[in-house]
């Protein structure tokens, strides 16, 4: 991370700014009543600002949640949600499951567990709802939608032996 | 009715009073409209119906003269609760050059005109004083409507109207001595009073700032508004009599104040110090004369232009010392042109201690010039954001 540097102005509040990766100044006024300016500074002459963006003490809360929220999605994705008895669970495929290098046919995933897979995750690509002579690769990601049970039926036979 | 029983017919001093309140208020309306500080607005309106104006009311009323002087009293302390101790510290370290520099380039050349119109000693003061002090409120205002607060020059600038509201607490005093015809001696000894009370304040805020504030902390908001007030009044009050000023007790103790409390007290300050600061401000106006002020004119212009590009000067020469460059430093200086309620505050102070009219009339002249000149001229030095100018594409 940058340095962030702190300005006090007397009466007013707090300066802090910090140089992006880019180059780019880029500063916050932090006022006394804990309202904000998101400052961007003049090319031509860097001592000047512009304000971008003026922000209530509540605005900065969900500004700040807004500019997190890449982060907080990825990771809510990583864990299985439970919705009104729909579960939704991205499972990675072990080498050493028996449906590897098996079709979606084979598996027969639907019909024993009532769990539809919506997409499979291969190598950063996805394969959406692929057909039934799809193949399963250990490393693959499974997105499996169905009910917890089915879920959880599936999530046993692509992690274990 | 307790106003009537003081002043008489209780319907004339409502209506009266009501009158220069309400006008005050459609001013102020107008200066918002305008995009203009309101205080030159509200002394121009006192010039209108005062001694020799265009319309003259009968202000017998005793009750706008003791505004007045609480308004001056307020203006001090939210003058002082605007600064924490540890800001006024902080501004004095590393501004005290540049404002040894302000006080020199700007306060002489008031005090060289003060020579030369034939003012006496306790005059020459005063309007060394008015030329010195640039407006802490206009410079804001235009600071704040030019979107600069976060400009690099503008810490500079804080910095520099911080360190004259410091020097006007050891100011003040010495022209509370000097007009009440004190020796060379009672002027030292009262400044000495002042600079000890002052500094003793200052370390006790810095150090056990809590103690008043803990003092004054009440959940009531009705509580604290009564009980600053009444301080300030008290201390006010007392620094009068030993002759160090009202002024002074009113700043210090706003000085005094920090933590939550200096925030509140603020906030519920600012509505009675904005009543009371406007009709000072009328009242200063009223007593002038406008055809003194007419003729004040060439000479209040020649002062203008003489302190205006004195204030430029020392507003870039303070901006580069911070490695501010060539454009951050003019604006640094323009935006310092205007003078304001500090300079009316010297000039009422004097005027309330027997000073001649002739100060009060070009005192007027001047503010009124640069409080309109200043802000146009540092919104022009300002190039009209070019293309590709935000660093950032928005």
């Amino acid at each position: 991370m940058a340095d962030v540097r702190k300005t006090d102005l007397p009466g007013v509040g707090t300066r802090f700014d910090f140089t992006t990766a880019s180059g780019d100044p880029l500063a916050v006024l932090v006022h006394r009543s804990g309202s904000r300016e998101v400052l961007v500074y003049d090319r031509n002459d860097p001592d000047r600002c512009h304000t971008a963006l003026r922000l209530s003490a509540e605005d900065t809360l969900t500004f700040v949640e807004m500019l997190g929220t890449s982060r907080v999605v990825a990771s809510l994705a990583a864990a299985q949600q439970d919705l009104a008895g729909l579960a939704i669970d991205w499972i990675m495929v072990a080498p050493s499951s028996r449906w590897t290098r098996k079709t979606l046919a084979d598996a027969a995933v639907h019909t024993r567990t009532g769990v539809s897979i919506l997409a499979i995750i291969r190598s950063g690509d996805a394969i959406h709802t692929p057909g039934a002579d799809t193949e399963l690769l250990a490393g693959d990601r499974v997105v499996a939608v169905g009910t917890a049970e089915g879920v959880a039926q599936l999530d046993r036979e692509l992690t274990e032996a | 009715m307790i106003v009537a029983a003081a002043y008489g017919d209780p319907a004339l001093v409502l209506l009266e009073l009501g009158g220069v309140v309400f006008g005050l208020a459609i001013i102020a309306r107008l200066a918002d409209r305008i995009g203009f500080s309101p205080i030159p607005l509200y002394l121009f309106a006192g010039l209108m119906f005062g001694e020799g104006g265009v319309v003259r009311p009968d202000f017998t009323n005793d009750f706008i003269t003791l505004s007045a002087e609480i308004g001056v009293v307020l203006l001090l302390l939210t003058l002082g609760i605007e600064y924490t101790a540890s800001e006024l510290r902080d501004s004095l370290r590393s501004g005290f050059w540049s404002g040894a520099l302000d006080l020199v380039v700007n306060a002489t050349p008031g005090a060289v005109a003060g020579i030369a119109l034939g003012f006496g000693a306790a005059e020459t003061l005063a309007l060394a004083g008015v030329t010195y002090t640039s407006s802490s409120g206009i410079a804001a205002k235009v600071l704040r409507d030019l979107d600069r607060l976060g400009n690099r020059e503008t810490p500079t600038v804080l910095t520099l109207l911080v360190v004259e509201d410091l020097a006007m607490a050891m100011y003040l005093p010495v022209m509370a001595i000097v007009f009440t015809g004190g020796t060379a001696g009672t002027a030292a000894a009262s400044v000495a009073i002042a600079l000890s009370v002052l500094a003793f304040v200052l370390v006790v805020a810095l150090r056990h700032g809590s103690v008043l504030s803990r003092m004054l902390a009440t959940r009531s908001n009705e509580s604290l508004l009564l009980s600053l007030v009444g301080l300030t009044l008290l201390v006010a009050g007392v620094a009068q009599w030993v002759n160090i000023s009202a002024a002074i007790g009113a700043f210090l103790v706003g000085i005094a104040l920090s933590g939550s409390v200096q925030q509140r007290a603020a906030k519920l300050i600012e509505p009675l110090r904005d009543l009371f600061a406007a009709l000072f401000f009328l009242f200063f106006g009223l007593q002038i004369d406008p055809s003194k002020l007419v003729s004040a004119l060439p000479v209040a212009t020649a002062l203008v232009v003489i302190t205006g590009l004195g204030k430029v000067f020392v507003g870039a020469f303070a901006a580069k010392r911070n490695g501010v460059g060539r454009p951050g430093q003019i604006r640094a200086g323009t935006v310092l042109i205007a003078r304001g309620e500090f300079s009316i505050v010297v000039a009422g102070l004097a005027a309330a201690s027997g000073a001649s009219p002739e100060l009060g009339s070009l005192a007027a002249a001047y503010v009124l010039l640069s409080a309109a000149a200043g802000p146009i001229i540092t919104r022009f030095v300002e190039p009209a954001a070019g293309p590709g100018s935000p660093a950032v594409p928005l």
